[in-house]
This record gives structure tokens, C-alpha cells and sequence, in this order.
């Protein structure tokens, strides 16, 4: 008997549901993607031109003003030194944004590098890696970014350093995992069947399929990273006052909640909306660079 | 059932050196400190005299392995230095607050449940729905929201706002407990919910197209019946390793929640010893909790194995 | 076939009227995957659809479970089961029918049970449901059935989980769960397909003594002849989604009206004349989107003339009790009568 099947074809599971040519739409057709670079790019815009937007100076203090709701002069209102919740909250945006975004470099290619290494070569390297980012996985992210920070002294670099030595775990541990899927794959057998050396068949065939999953995993990383320096600001840990930080902004606003409430709403609201811009990124970038991972 | 438990003390075992890691992470946090350490933990007091004082007691004149070979014996010995605040074993400071921490993650996890699991059984129970659109644009703003901002949100709304709830503290019985952590807690089950709903909603279609759910229907299984009977005990079996992974995020999480709402905490206690600089508080918080994490993983293969019979850790394990 | 001849003076237990399912699709192209397909199942009568992969045949048993996939929808037909219009029930009354009157078993053992409940237990869901029975009731009731499958030290079974079974252990497990409730109908959807040829023909024996034993009828999709022939009394030859032929197995078999049947039977290995060649069936199946108009076997049948190709080809009785959908069938096969 002839046997084929055609069924399979019409059974709409979600995976074959998903039709070639869909995968092959330009980027900018991707609704996630697009609106995630908007709302990024208006946010990032915001930050760079906060000298040329924001109304006030926003360390200067005028305690005459000190504590004024929204009104023409001051569209959301002052501090408790009389501040500008405006002008900080524009100025915040510019740590926040410059933090979260530099402080994934170094982990990024860091966790890549080693974790690469260890998914491509295994054997004792493996082992005493991952040993590593199981010692640093005990550790809940925010404990031991608290207590390096506390270690480290305060200030950007510090922050900067204890977020790399905690999240580059992460990057190597997903690295890890695609390198030895893809070592498997046979067009990586044949390439180093066929005489290429360890760096290239890294470099040239694993390289390209597994750095996009890195770089999908990067755009939740900054929401982590932002969400670190915030709680850090929050904390009294972070970016030492005056300067504008939205963390430190929620903090001082907590005393006056029950009155003054929309200046602990609003630079959340900011951190919302940036990571919903990042995650939408990170969505799109799933479709775009694996769409046969999309559930 | 109990006999597929045997992989347990190997797997405890196999914790060994991660802990052992641990304590090397913890040990070596005072060395990465800039400088003369005794120096920037006395910080403004810092005499010459207490200084070297100091550096005496925590012996940073000898060779690093040798302090670290005493500080092992020490931990060995349940001591882990005193508190220069309060002048007690840092233990006994921890042992105090650690019960507060403790249910507080407990209370997290149950909420967790709670909110998530209905959200969940919505948006799969039909997938493509405005729904199930609704159900999936929670993660990409709940992962986006900062955990103490919730906090302070719930905050505004349920305590200062409605008064429904208190505005911070611990309460003295136990129903004082719940009703005062529930606000700290529902911050943290918010903050964590988004992840578990997506890796939950995404099993549940698995299980709802899978064979044995049609068997279910073919029975006369449906509705509810369908989703309790077959759908949510195996839709949950792969989302307890996420939840186990994030149970490390919960705790990082309940740490910072506990200053939000002024919680008598290991997070306060941390945040109280940093401002502080009470160095052997904040060493021995940072090893209850990474120590907590680890054995959180072994419980979740514990969790993992009674609810999917065909998981054998104990013959993995001698493989 | 005096069950046969019974089934025709009472009313069809199963009554399948032009059922046509398709994939509906906002952008046109749409496919059929069953077209205009009527059978009858009497009570008590072992009923079987045949065709390769693609035929039609399980969509069209899946139709009447109500199983269809997501997006896959009955586009057109009735189909009625003990005088119900099943297309038409409420969630609700599907359910109420669906173990105690109708009841199902897959193709695959591996994946149709439920991994993480006792076999013993997934047995009396069904018992406890329908039946009323309390939890004890409903797991002796499990035990006895696992009992009445053939499998010894049935309370012990009763207690392993479907992956501490074989294949053949777990498809038992699912005919006793099917039979728990005594239906009237058991819909089979290649019970028999993944399992060793061995072990096969007992679960065959086996389904087809229970469901006498029970009075049930069977209404039984395979692409194996042998199967059918084994287990069937009636059958249809389903093919490109729609029925080339229907009658009593044993006339099918011995005089085949259908050009496709006469295929099949060549295709597939005989054990009776062990030294026959085989002949595949040259050529592909038709797209399911766009299928040509005439005969969808025109284009890869040896008969073919260009008559074939055109017109609607309704299935037309052309011995007593069998019918054929070839308009040639008289002069093709007339001289085998």
C-alpha cells in the first residue's frame, strides 16, 4: 500500500500553522517589534534631550516651592525641596536608561563567551563553569547586587560591576544550551569534519544561530537591569543624591503618598513603560530571529 | 511512592559543593572591598587603634586561605562573628528574623498560585481570544513593573487609599500575620505571576492538544472537570522548575519588599546592617538565603517527582 | 450476516448523511478533507472505513466523536445517533453521551492515556461520572474490566501508571476504559496501527469479543485490510475524502466493485498467496484544496477513460447491498459476478 500522509499538512498545530512566507515578512512589519522601538526610541529621545525639555534645573532646590501639586509652572509638581518632578523625572530617565543599557555589555559578552566555551568544547571546562554559575545562581539577583554594591562602595561603577558579575549566569547558561543543540546539528559535524578549526566553526556556523537567542534574552536583561538600579536608588544604594534617579525619586515620594501620591506613581509608570517597550522588542526579535520557538 | 524519594540525600550530596561555592562567594565579599577592609567597615570611626583592632578580629593579616579555612571552621561551629550593632551571634539575629522571611515567601507562593492559575486556564481555554490577548499583554507590562513600585502602589490604593489593609509591620498572632503581609505578599505573587502565567498558559495548550485530554473528552470529561481532572496536574509539572527557578527572584524580591512595608525581616535586617556596615550580618544573611535557594532546587525535584510519576530521579542520578 | 440483515429492517444506531468537513479559510482555497460521505451503523453491527493516510476516514470518525480539531468544522451533513442530531448538541449533552453511549479508543496507547494518573483510575472516571458508581464502586468495576481484557493480576495493574505498560497492555487498558459503561457504539480510530503485529491480533480478538459480549457496535477506521477483514462485517473504501465503495466485507473482498479497491488489494501483501507480486498505486492522491472534477481516482486508475474525469460520481448500488461510485464498475468488474 502507498502510504504518505496529508493529513499532517491540515492539522493546525500551532507550529505548521504558521505559514513560510509569515517568517519571511520584513521586520518592520512585525506590530511587536515596531511599537517596542517606538516606545524605546521616544523614551532614549526624552533622555538625551532632557536638557532641552526639561523646564527646571533638577537639583536645584527652592524650598520655597517645596511640595506644590501639578500647575502651570510645574506640570507635575515639586518635591520636597522644591524640585521639579518634571525635570527629574526627564533627567532620571538619562541614568536609568545609560545604566541599564551599558550595564549589559560586559555580561553579554562575558556569559557569551564562556558559555559558548563551555556548550562547545565541554568536558572538564563544562563542568567547572556551569559549578561556577550554579554558586552564583544561589544567590537571588538582588541580594547579592545589594551586597556588592554595599561591598563595592557607592557610585555608577560600582553598579556596573556587581550587575556583571551576577547576570552574565544567565547568558551562559542559554548559550550554553543552543551551542550544544547547534554542535549536534549536522552542518556543524561537517564543518568540522571537514577540517575547520574550533575558533571559525565557533565564529562562522554556531555564532550567528545562537547570539540572536542571546540577544533576544539582552532586551529582558536591561528591564532586570533597569528594575536593579531602580530598587538600588530606591534603597538608598544607588546613584548617590542629588542626582535625578527614578528609584530615589519613588523613595522620597513614599513619605508624602497620602497626599502628593502621583509622584511615586509617575517615574514607575516611566520604568513600565520602558521595560513594556523592551519586552515588546524581545517578542518581536523571537518572531523575527525563531519563529519556530514562538508558542 | 516514597521509594522514588531514595534520589533525595544523593541529590543533597550533590549540593555539597555548591554550598561550599556559596561560602567562598560569601568569604571572599569582604576581600573585594576596596582598600584596608577594617578601614571602610569602621568608615567615619576609623581610628588607627580601632582599625588594627579590627583587622586583628577578622584576621586580614593572615594568608586569605588561612582566614578562609577559619571561617569555615567557625561556620562548622554555627558561628559566623557577632553583630557589631547588637553585639550577639549574627545567627541568632538571623534565626529571628528568617520565620518572618520564611512565610512571607510561603504567603507569596500561595498568591502566586492563586492569581495565576485561573489567568491561565482563561487565556489557554481559548487561545486567540480577546482573552487570551488580555491574559498574554500581562507579562509584557507585570515584567516591566518594578517590585517595590507595585508595593508602593498597593500601598496607595488598599492601605492609605481604602485603609483595607495595614500600612506596614508584622503583627503579633498569626491571623495578625496574614492580614499584615497579605499587601507584601500580593506584591510579590504580582511581580512573579507574569512568568509563571506565560510558562503555564504555554503547557496548558500542550496538554489540551494532547492525546490523552481527547481520551478525557471522549469520556465525557469537559469543563472543569476536564481541566482538573487531566489538564492542570500535567500543565503544572513543567511550570514548578520555573517556579523553582524564580523562587530565587522571589526571595531577592521579598528582601527589598520588607523595606517597602517595614517588615521585621532577613530584608530589613540586610538594609539595616548595610547603612550600618555591620559586615557579619549581611555575610550571614547573604549565606541563610543563597543556602535557602539551594535547597528551594532540591524541593523542587522533590515537587517535580510526586507529581509526574514517570520521573525517576534516583536512576538518573546513578547514570 | 444475519446481524446485517437485522441492521436494515431497524433503525441505524449511527446515521452518517452527507457529512462534508473542511478547513474554512477567510482567504478562499479552502480544503475538504471529507466529502458528502453517508454510511449507516445498525446496533450491535462491526462497521469498517478504510483508506490511506489522508482519506478522510478518521476526520470523519472524529466528526462524530466531536473531536475535531481546532479550525476543522463540519461544513455541511447530519450526522444522528440513536435519533440525535449529534452536530447540534450542547457541550453539556455531548458530554452526557459521550462513555456511557458512545465511547472512543486511539491509535496511539502511548500518548492516550493520561501519564500522571493510575490506568485503575482513569478507568473509573468514566463509571463514577455516568454510572453514579461511588469511588469504590467505580474501581472495582475498573479492576473486573481490567480483569475481563485479559490481563493477570488485574488489582495490580490497576495501580500502575500507563508508562510502567507496554503498548499492548495500555491499548487493553483503553478498551476496557472504553467499554467501562457498556456503549452502544465504540468508535476506533486504528486501535491496532502502533502495536507489533503479534500483539495486534489479540487486542483485535479481544475488542471483538468484548464488544459482543456488551452488544456494542463498532464503527472502525484502519488503512489495513487484513484488520477490517478480521474484525469487520461491513466496510467503506474511503478515499480523497469521500466513499468509493460500501459493502459486506466478504463481497468486497471477494468481488471488489471499485477500481480503487481492486488497488488496495493488490498493494497490500496477501499471506494466503505469499508469491504475489505487490503493485503500488501509481501516482499521488488529489490536492484536498483544489480537487479535479470527476472521479478523484481518474487520474491514477488503470480504467480510466475521459468520462471518468468529469461529473459528480454519487455512489450507486450496483449489486445487492453494494455500492460503488465507479460508473464503470458494471462493465469493469461485471464479469467477476
Amino acid at each position: 500500500m502507498t502510504t504518505f500522509s496529508l493529513t499532517h499538512r491540515f492539522r493546525p498545530s500551532r507550529r505548521e500553522a504558521r505559514p513560510a512566507a509569515r517568517r519571511l515578512r520584513p521586520w518592520y512589519q512585525n506590530r511587536s517589534l515596531v511599537a517596542g522601538l517606538v516606545i524605546v526610541c521616544i523614551m532614549v529621545l526624552l533622555a538625551v534631550l532632557a536638557p532641552v525639555l526639561a523646564p527646571y534645573n533638577p537639583i536645584k532646590q527652592n524650598l520655597n516651592e517645596a511640595l506644590q501639586g501639578p500647575s502651570g509652572a510645574h506640570w507635575l509638581g515639586t518635591d520636597k525641596l522644591g524640585r521639579d518632578v518634571l525635570s527629574r523625572l526627564l533627567y532620571g530617565a538619562r541614568v536609568d536608561l545609560r545604566i541599564g543599557f551599558l550595564a549589559v555589555i560586559i555580561p553579554f559578552v562575558v556569559g557569551t563567551i564562556l558559555g559558548a566555551i563551555a556548550g562547545y568544547f565541554g568536558g572538564w571546562l563544562d563542568i567547572i563553569i556551569m559549578r561556577i554559575v550554579d554558586v552564583f545562581y544561589a544567590f537571588p539577583l538582588f541580594l547579592l547586587v545589594i551586597a556588592l554594591v554595599f561591598v563595592l562602595g557607592p557610585g555608577e561603577s560600582s553598579i556596573y560591576l556587581a550587575i556583571a558579575l551576577v547576570s552574565w549566569v544567565s547568558y551562559c547558561k542559554i548559550v550554553r544550551g543552543e551551542v550544544i543543540v547547534a554542535r549536534q546539528q549536522e552542518y556543524v559535524q561537517a564543518a568540522r569534519l571537514g577540517g575547520l578549526n574550533n575558533a571559525r566553526v565557533l565564529g562562522r556556523h554556531i555564532g550567528p544561530n545562537v547570539i540572536s537567542q542571546a540577544i533576544t534574552y539582552a532586551m529582558s536583561d536591561i528591564v532586570m537591569d533597569i528594575m536593579v538600579i531602580v530598587t538600588l536608588g530606591y534603597l538608598g544604594l544607588g546613584i548617590t543624591p542629588p542626582t535625578a534617579e527614578w528609584g530615589s525619586m519613588i523613595a522620597d515620594a513614599q513619605e508624602f503618598i497620602t497626599t502628593l501620591w502621583w509622584m511615586a506613581v509617575v517615574p514607575g509608570v516611566a520604568v513600565v513603560i520602558t521595560g513594556l517597550g523592551l519586552s515588546l522588542i524581545g517578542d518581536g526579535l523571537t518572531d523575527l530571529l525563531s519563529p519556530e520557538r514562538r508558542k | 511512592m516514597l521509594s522514588r524519594l531514595k534520589f533525595v540525600p544523593m541529590r543533597l550530596l550533590q549540593a555539597v559543593p555548591v554550598a561550599f561555592g556559596v561560602t567562598l562567594v560569601v568569604f571572599f565579599m569582604v576581600h573585594l572591598i576596596p582598600g584596608n577592609p577594617a578601614e571602610s567597615i569602621l568608615g567615619a570611626q576609623a581610628t588607627p587603634a580601632k582599625v588594627a583592632a579590627l583587622t586583628d578580629q577578622m584576621g586580614l593579616n593572615q594568608p586569605v586561605v588561612q582566614q578562609y579555612w577559619h571561617f569555615l571552621s567557625n561556620l562548622a561551629h554555627g558561628n559566623l562573628g557577632e553583630s557589631y550593632t547588637y553585639q550577639v551571634p549574627v545567627l541568632t539575629l538571623v534565626w529571628q528574623r528568617a520565620p518572618v522571611t520564611l512565610l512571607l515567601v510561603a504567603y507569596s507562593v500561595v498568591l502566586m498560585l492563586i492569581i495565576s492559575i485561573p489567568l491561565s486556564m482563561l487565556a489557554a481555554s481559548r487561545p486567540g481570544h480577546v482573552r487570551d490577548h488580555a491574559v498574554r499583554v500581562i507579562p509584557l507590562v507585570g515584567l516591566g513593573m518594578p517590585q517595590f513600585w507595585v508595593g508602593v502602589m498597593l500601598l496607595l490604593v488598599f492601605a492609605v487609599g481604602t485603609g483595607w489593609f495595614p500600612v506596614g509591620g508584622y503583627g503579633d498572632t498569626m491571623m495578625d500575620h496574614l492580614w499584615y503581609l497579605f499587601l507584601p505578599a500580593l506584591t510579590l505573587a504580582i511581580s512573579i505571576s507574569p512568568v509563571i502565567i506565560r510558562s503555564l498558559r504555554a503547557s496548558m495548550l500542550n496538554v489540551l492538544e494532547s492525546d490523552y485530554v481527547a481520551t478525557a473528552r471522549s469520556k465525557g470529561a469537559g469543563g472543569r472537570s476536564l481541566f482538573a481532572g487531566h489538564v492542570l496536574r500535567n500543565a503544572i509539572i513543567p511550570a514548578v522548575s520555573i517556579v523553582g527557578v524564580n523562587l530565587g527572584y522571589l526571595v531577592g524580591g521579598t528582601l527589598v519588599i520588607e523595606k517597602v512595608f517595614a517588615i521585621p525581616g532577613l530584608g530589613s535586617m540586610l538594609i539595616e546592617s548595610i547603612f550600618a556596615r555591620d559586615f557579619p550580618s549581611v555575610q550571614a544573611v547573604a549565606l541563610f538565603v543563597a543556602v535557602f535557594v539551594v535547597l528551594v532546587g532540591v524541593l523542587t525535584d522533590v515537587v517535580y517527582t510526586l507529581l509526574d510519576p514517570r520521573v525517576d530521579l534516583t536512576q538518573r542520578m546513578n547514570a | 450476516m444475519s446481524v446485517v440483515a437485522l441492521s436494515r429492517t431497524v433503525e441505524p444506531l449511527l446515521s452518517v448523511q452527507h457529512l462534508t468537513i473542511g478547513i474554512p479559510s477567510s482567504g478562499g482555497g479552502h480544503a475538504t478533507l471529507v466529502r458528502d460521505v453517508s454510511f449507516e451503523v445498525g446496533p450491535g453491527v462491526r462497521y469498517g472505513l478504510v483508506g490511506e493516510s489522508g482519506s478522510g476516514k478518521s476526520m470523519t470518525l472524529k466528526a462524530i466523536a466531536g473531536l475535531l480539531p481546532r479550525g476543522v468544522e463540519v461544513l455541511e451533513g447530519e450526522i444522528h445517533f440513536d435519533g440525535d442530531d449529534v452536530l447540534t448538541m450542547s457541550p453539556h449533552e455531548r458530554r452526557r453521551i459521550m462513555g456511557p453511549r458512545m465511547a472512543m479508543i486511539f491509535q496511539e496507547p502511548m500518548t492516550a492515556l493520561n501519564p500522571t494518573t493510575r490506568v485503575g483510575k482513569q478507568i473509573a472516571e468514566g463509571p463514577r461520572r455516568h454510572l453514579g458508581l461511588s469511588k469504590a464502586d467505580a474501581q472495582e468495576l475498573a479492576v473486573d474490566m481490567i480483569r475481563r481484557t485479559g490481563i493477570p493480576d488485574p488489582a495490580r495493574r490497576a495501580r500502575a501508571y500507563p508508562h510502567e505498560l507496554s503498548g499492548g497492555l495500555r491499548q487493553r487498558i483503553m478498551i476496557a476504559m472504553a467499554l467501562s459503561c457498556k456503549p452502544a457504539l465504540v468508535l476506533c480510530d486504528e486501535p491496532t496501527t502502533a502495536l507489533d503485529v503479534t500483539v495486534q491480533d489479540q487486542v483485535l480478538r479481544l475488542l471483538a469479543q468484548l464488544c459482543d459480549d456488551m452488544g456494542s457496535a463498532l464503527t472502525f477506521v484502519t488503512h489495513d485490510l487484513a484488520v477490517v477483514s478480521q474484525t469487520c462485517s461491513r466496510l467503506s473504501v474511503m478515499y480523497a475524502g469521500r466513499i468509493m465503495e460500501e459493502g459486506n466485507v466478504r463481497e468486497v473482498y471477494e468481488a471488489p466493485q471499485h477500481p480503487y479497491t481492486e488497488a488496495l488489494f493488490q498493494s497490500a501483501p496477501d499471506f494466503d498467496d505469499p508469491g504475489r507480486r505487490l503493485a503500488p498505486i501509481p501516482g499521488l492522491p488529489p490536492s484536498l484544496t483544489d480537487p479535479p472534477p470527476g472521479c478523484p481516482f481518474a487520474p491514477r486508475c488503470q480504467y480510466a477513460i475521459e468520462s471518468c474525469s468529469t461529473g459528480s460520481k454519487p455512489l450507486v448500488e450496483v449489486r445487492h447491498r453494494h455500492l460503488s461510485a465507479c460508473d464503470l464498475a458494471d462493465q469493469i468488474f461485471g464479469g467477476t459476478r
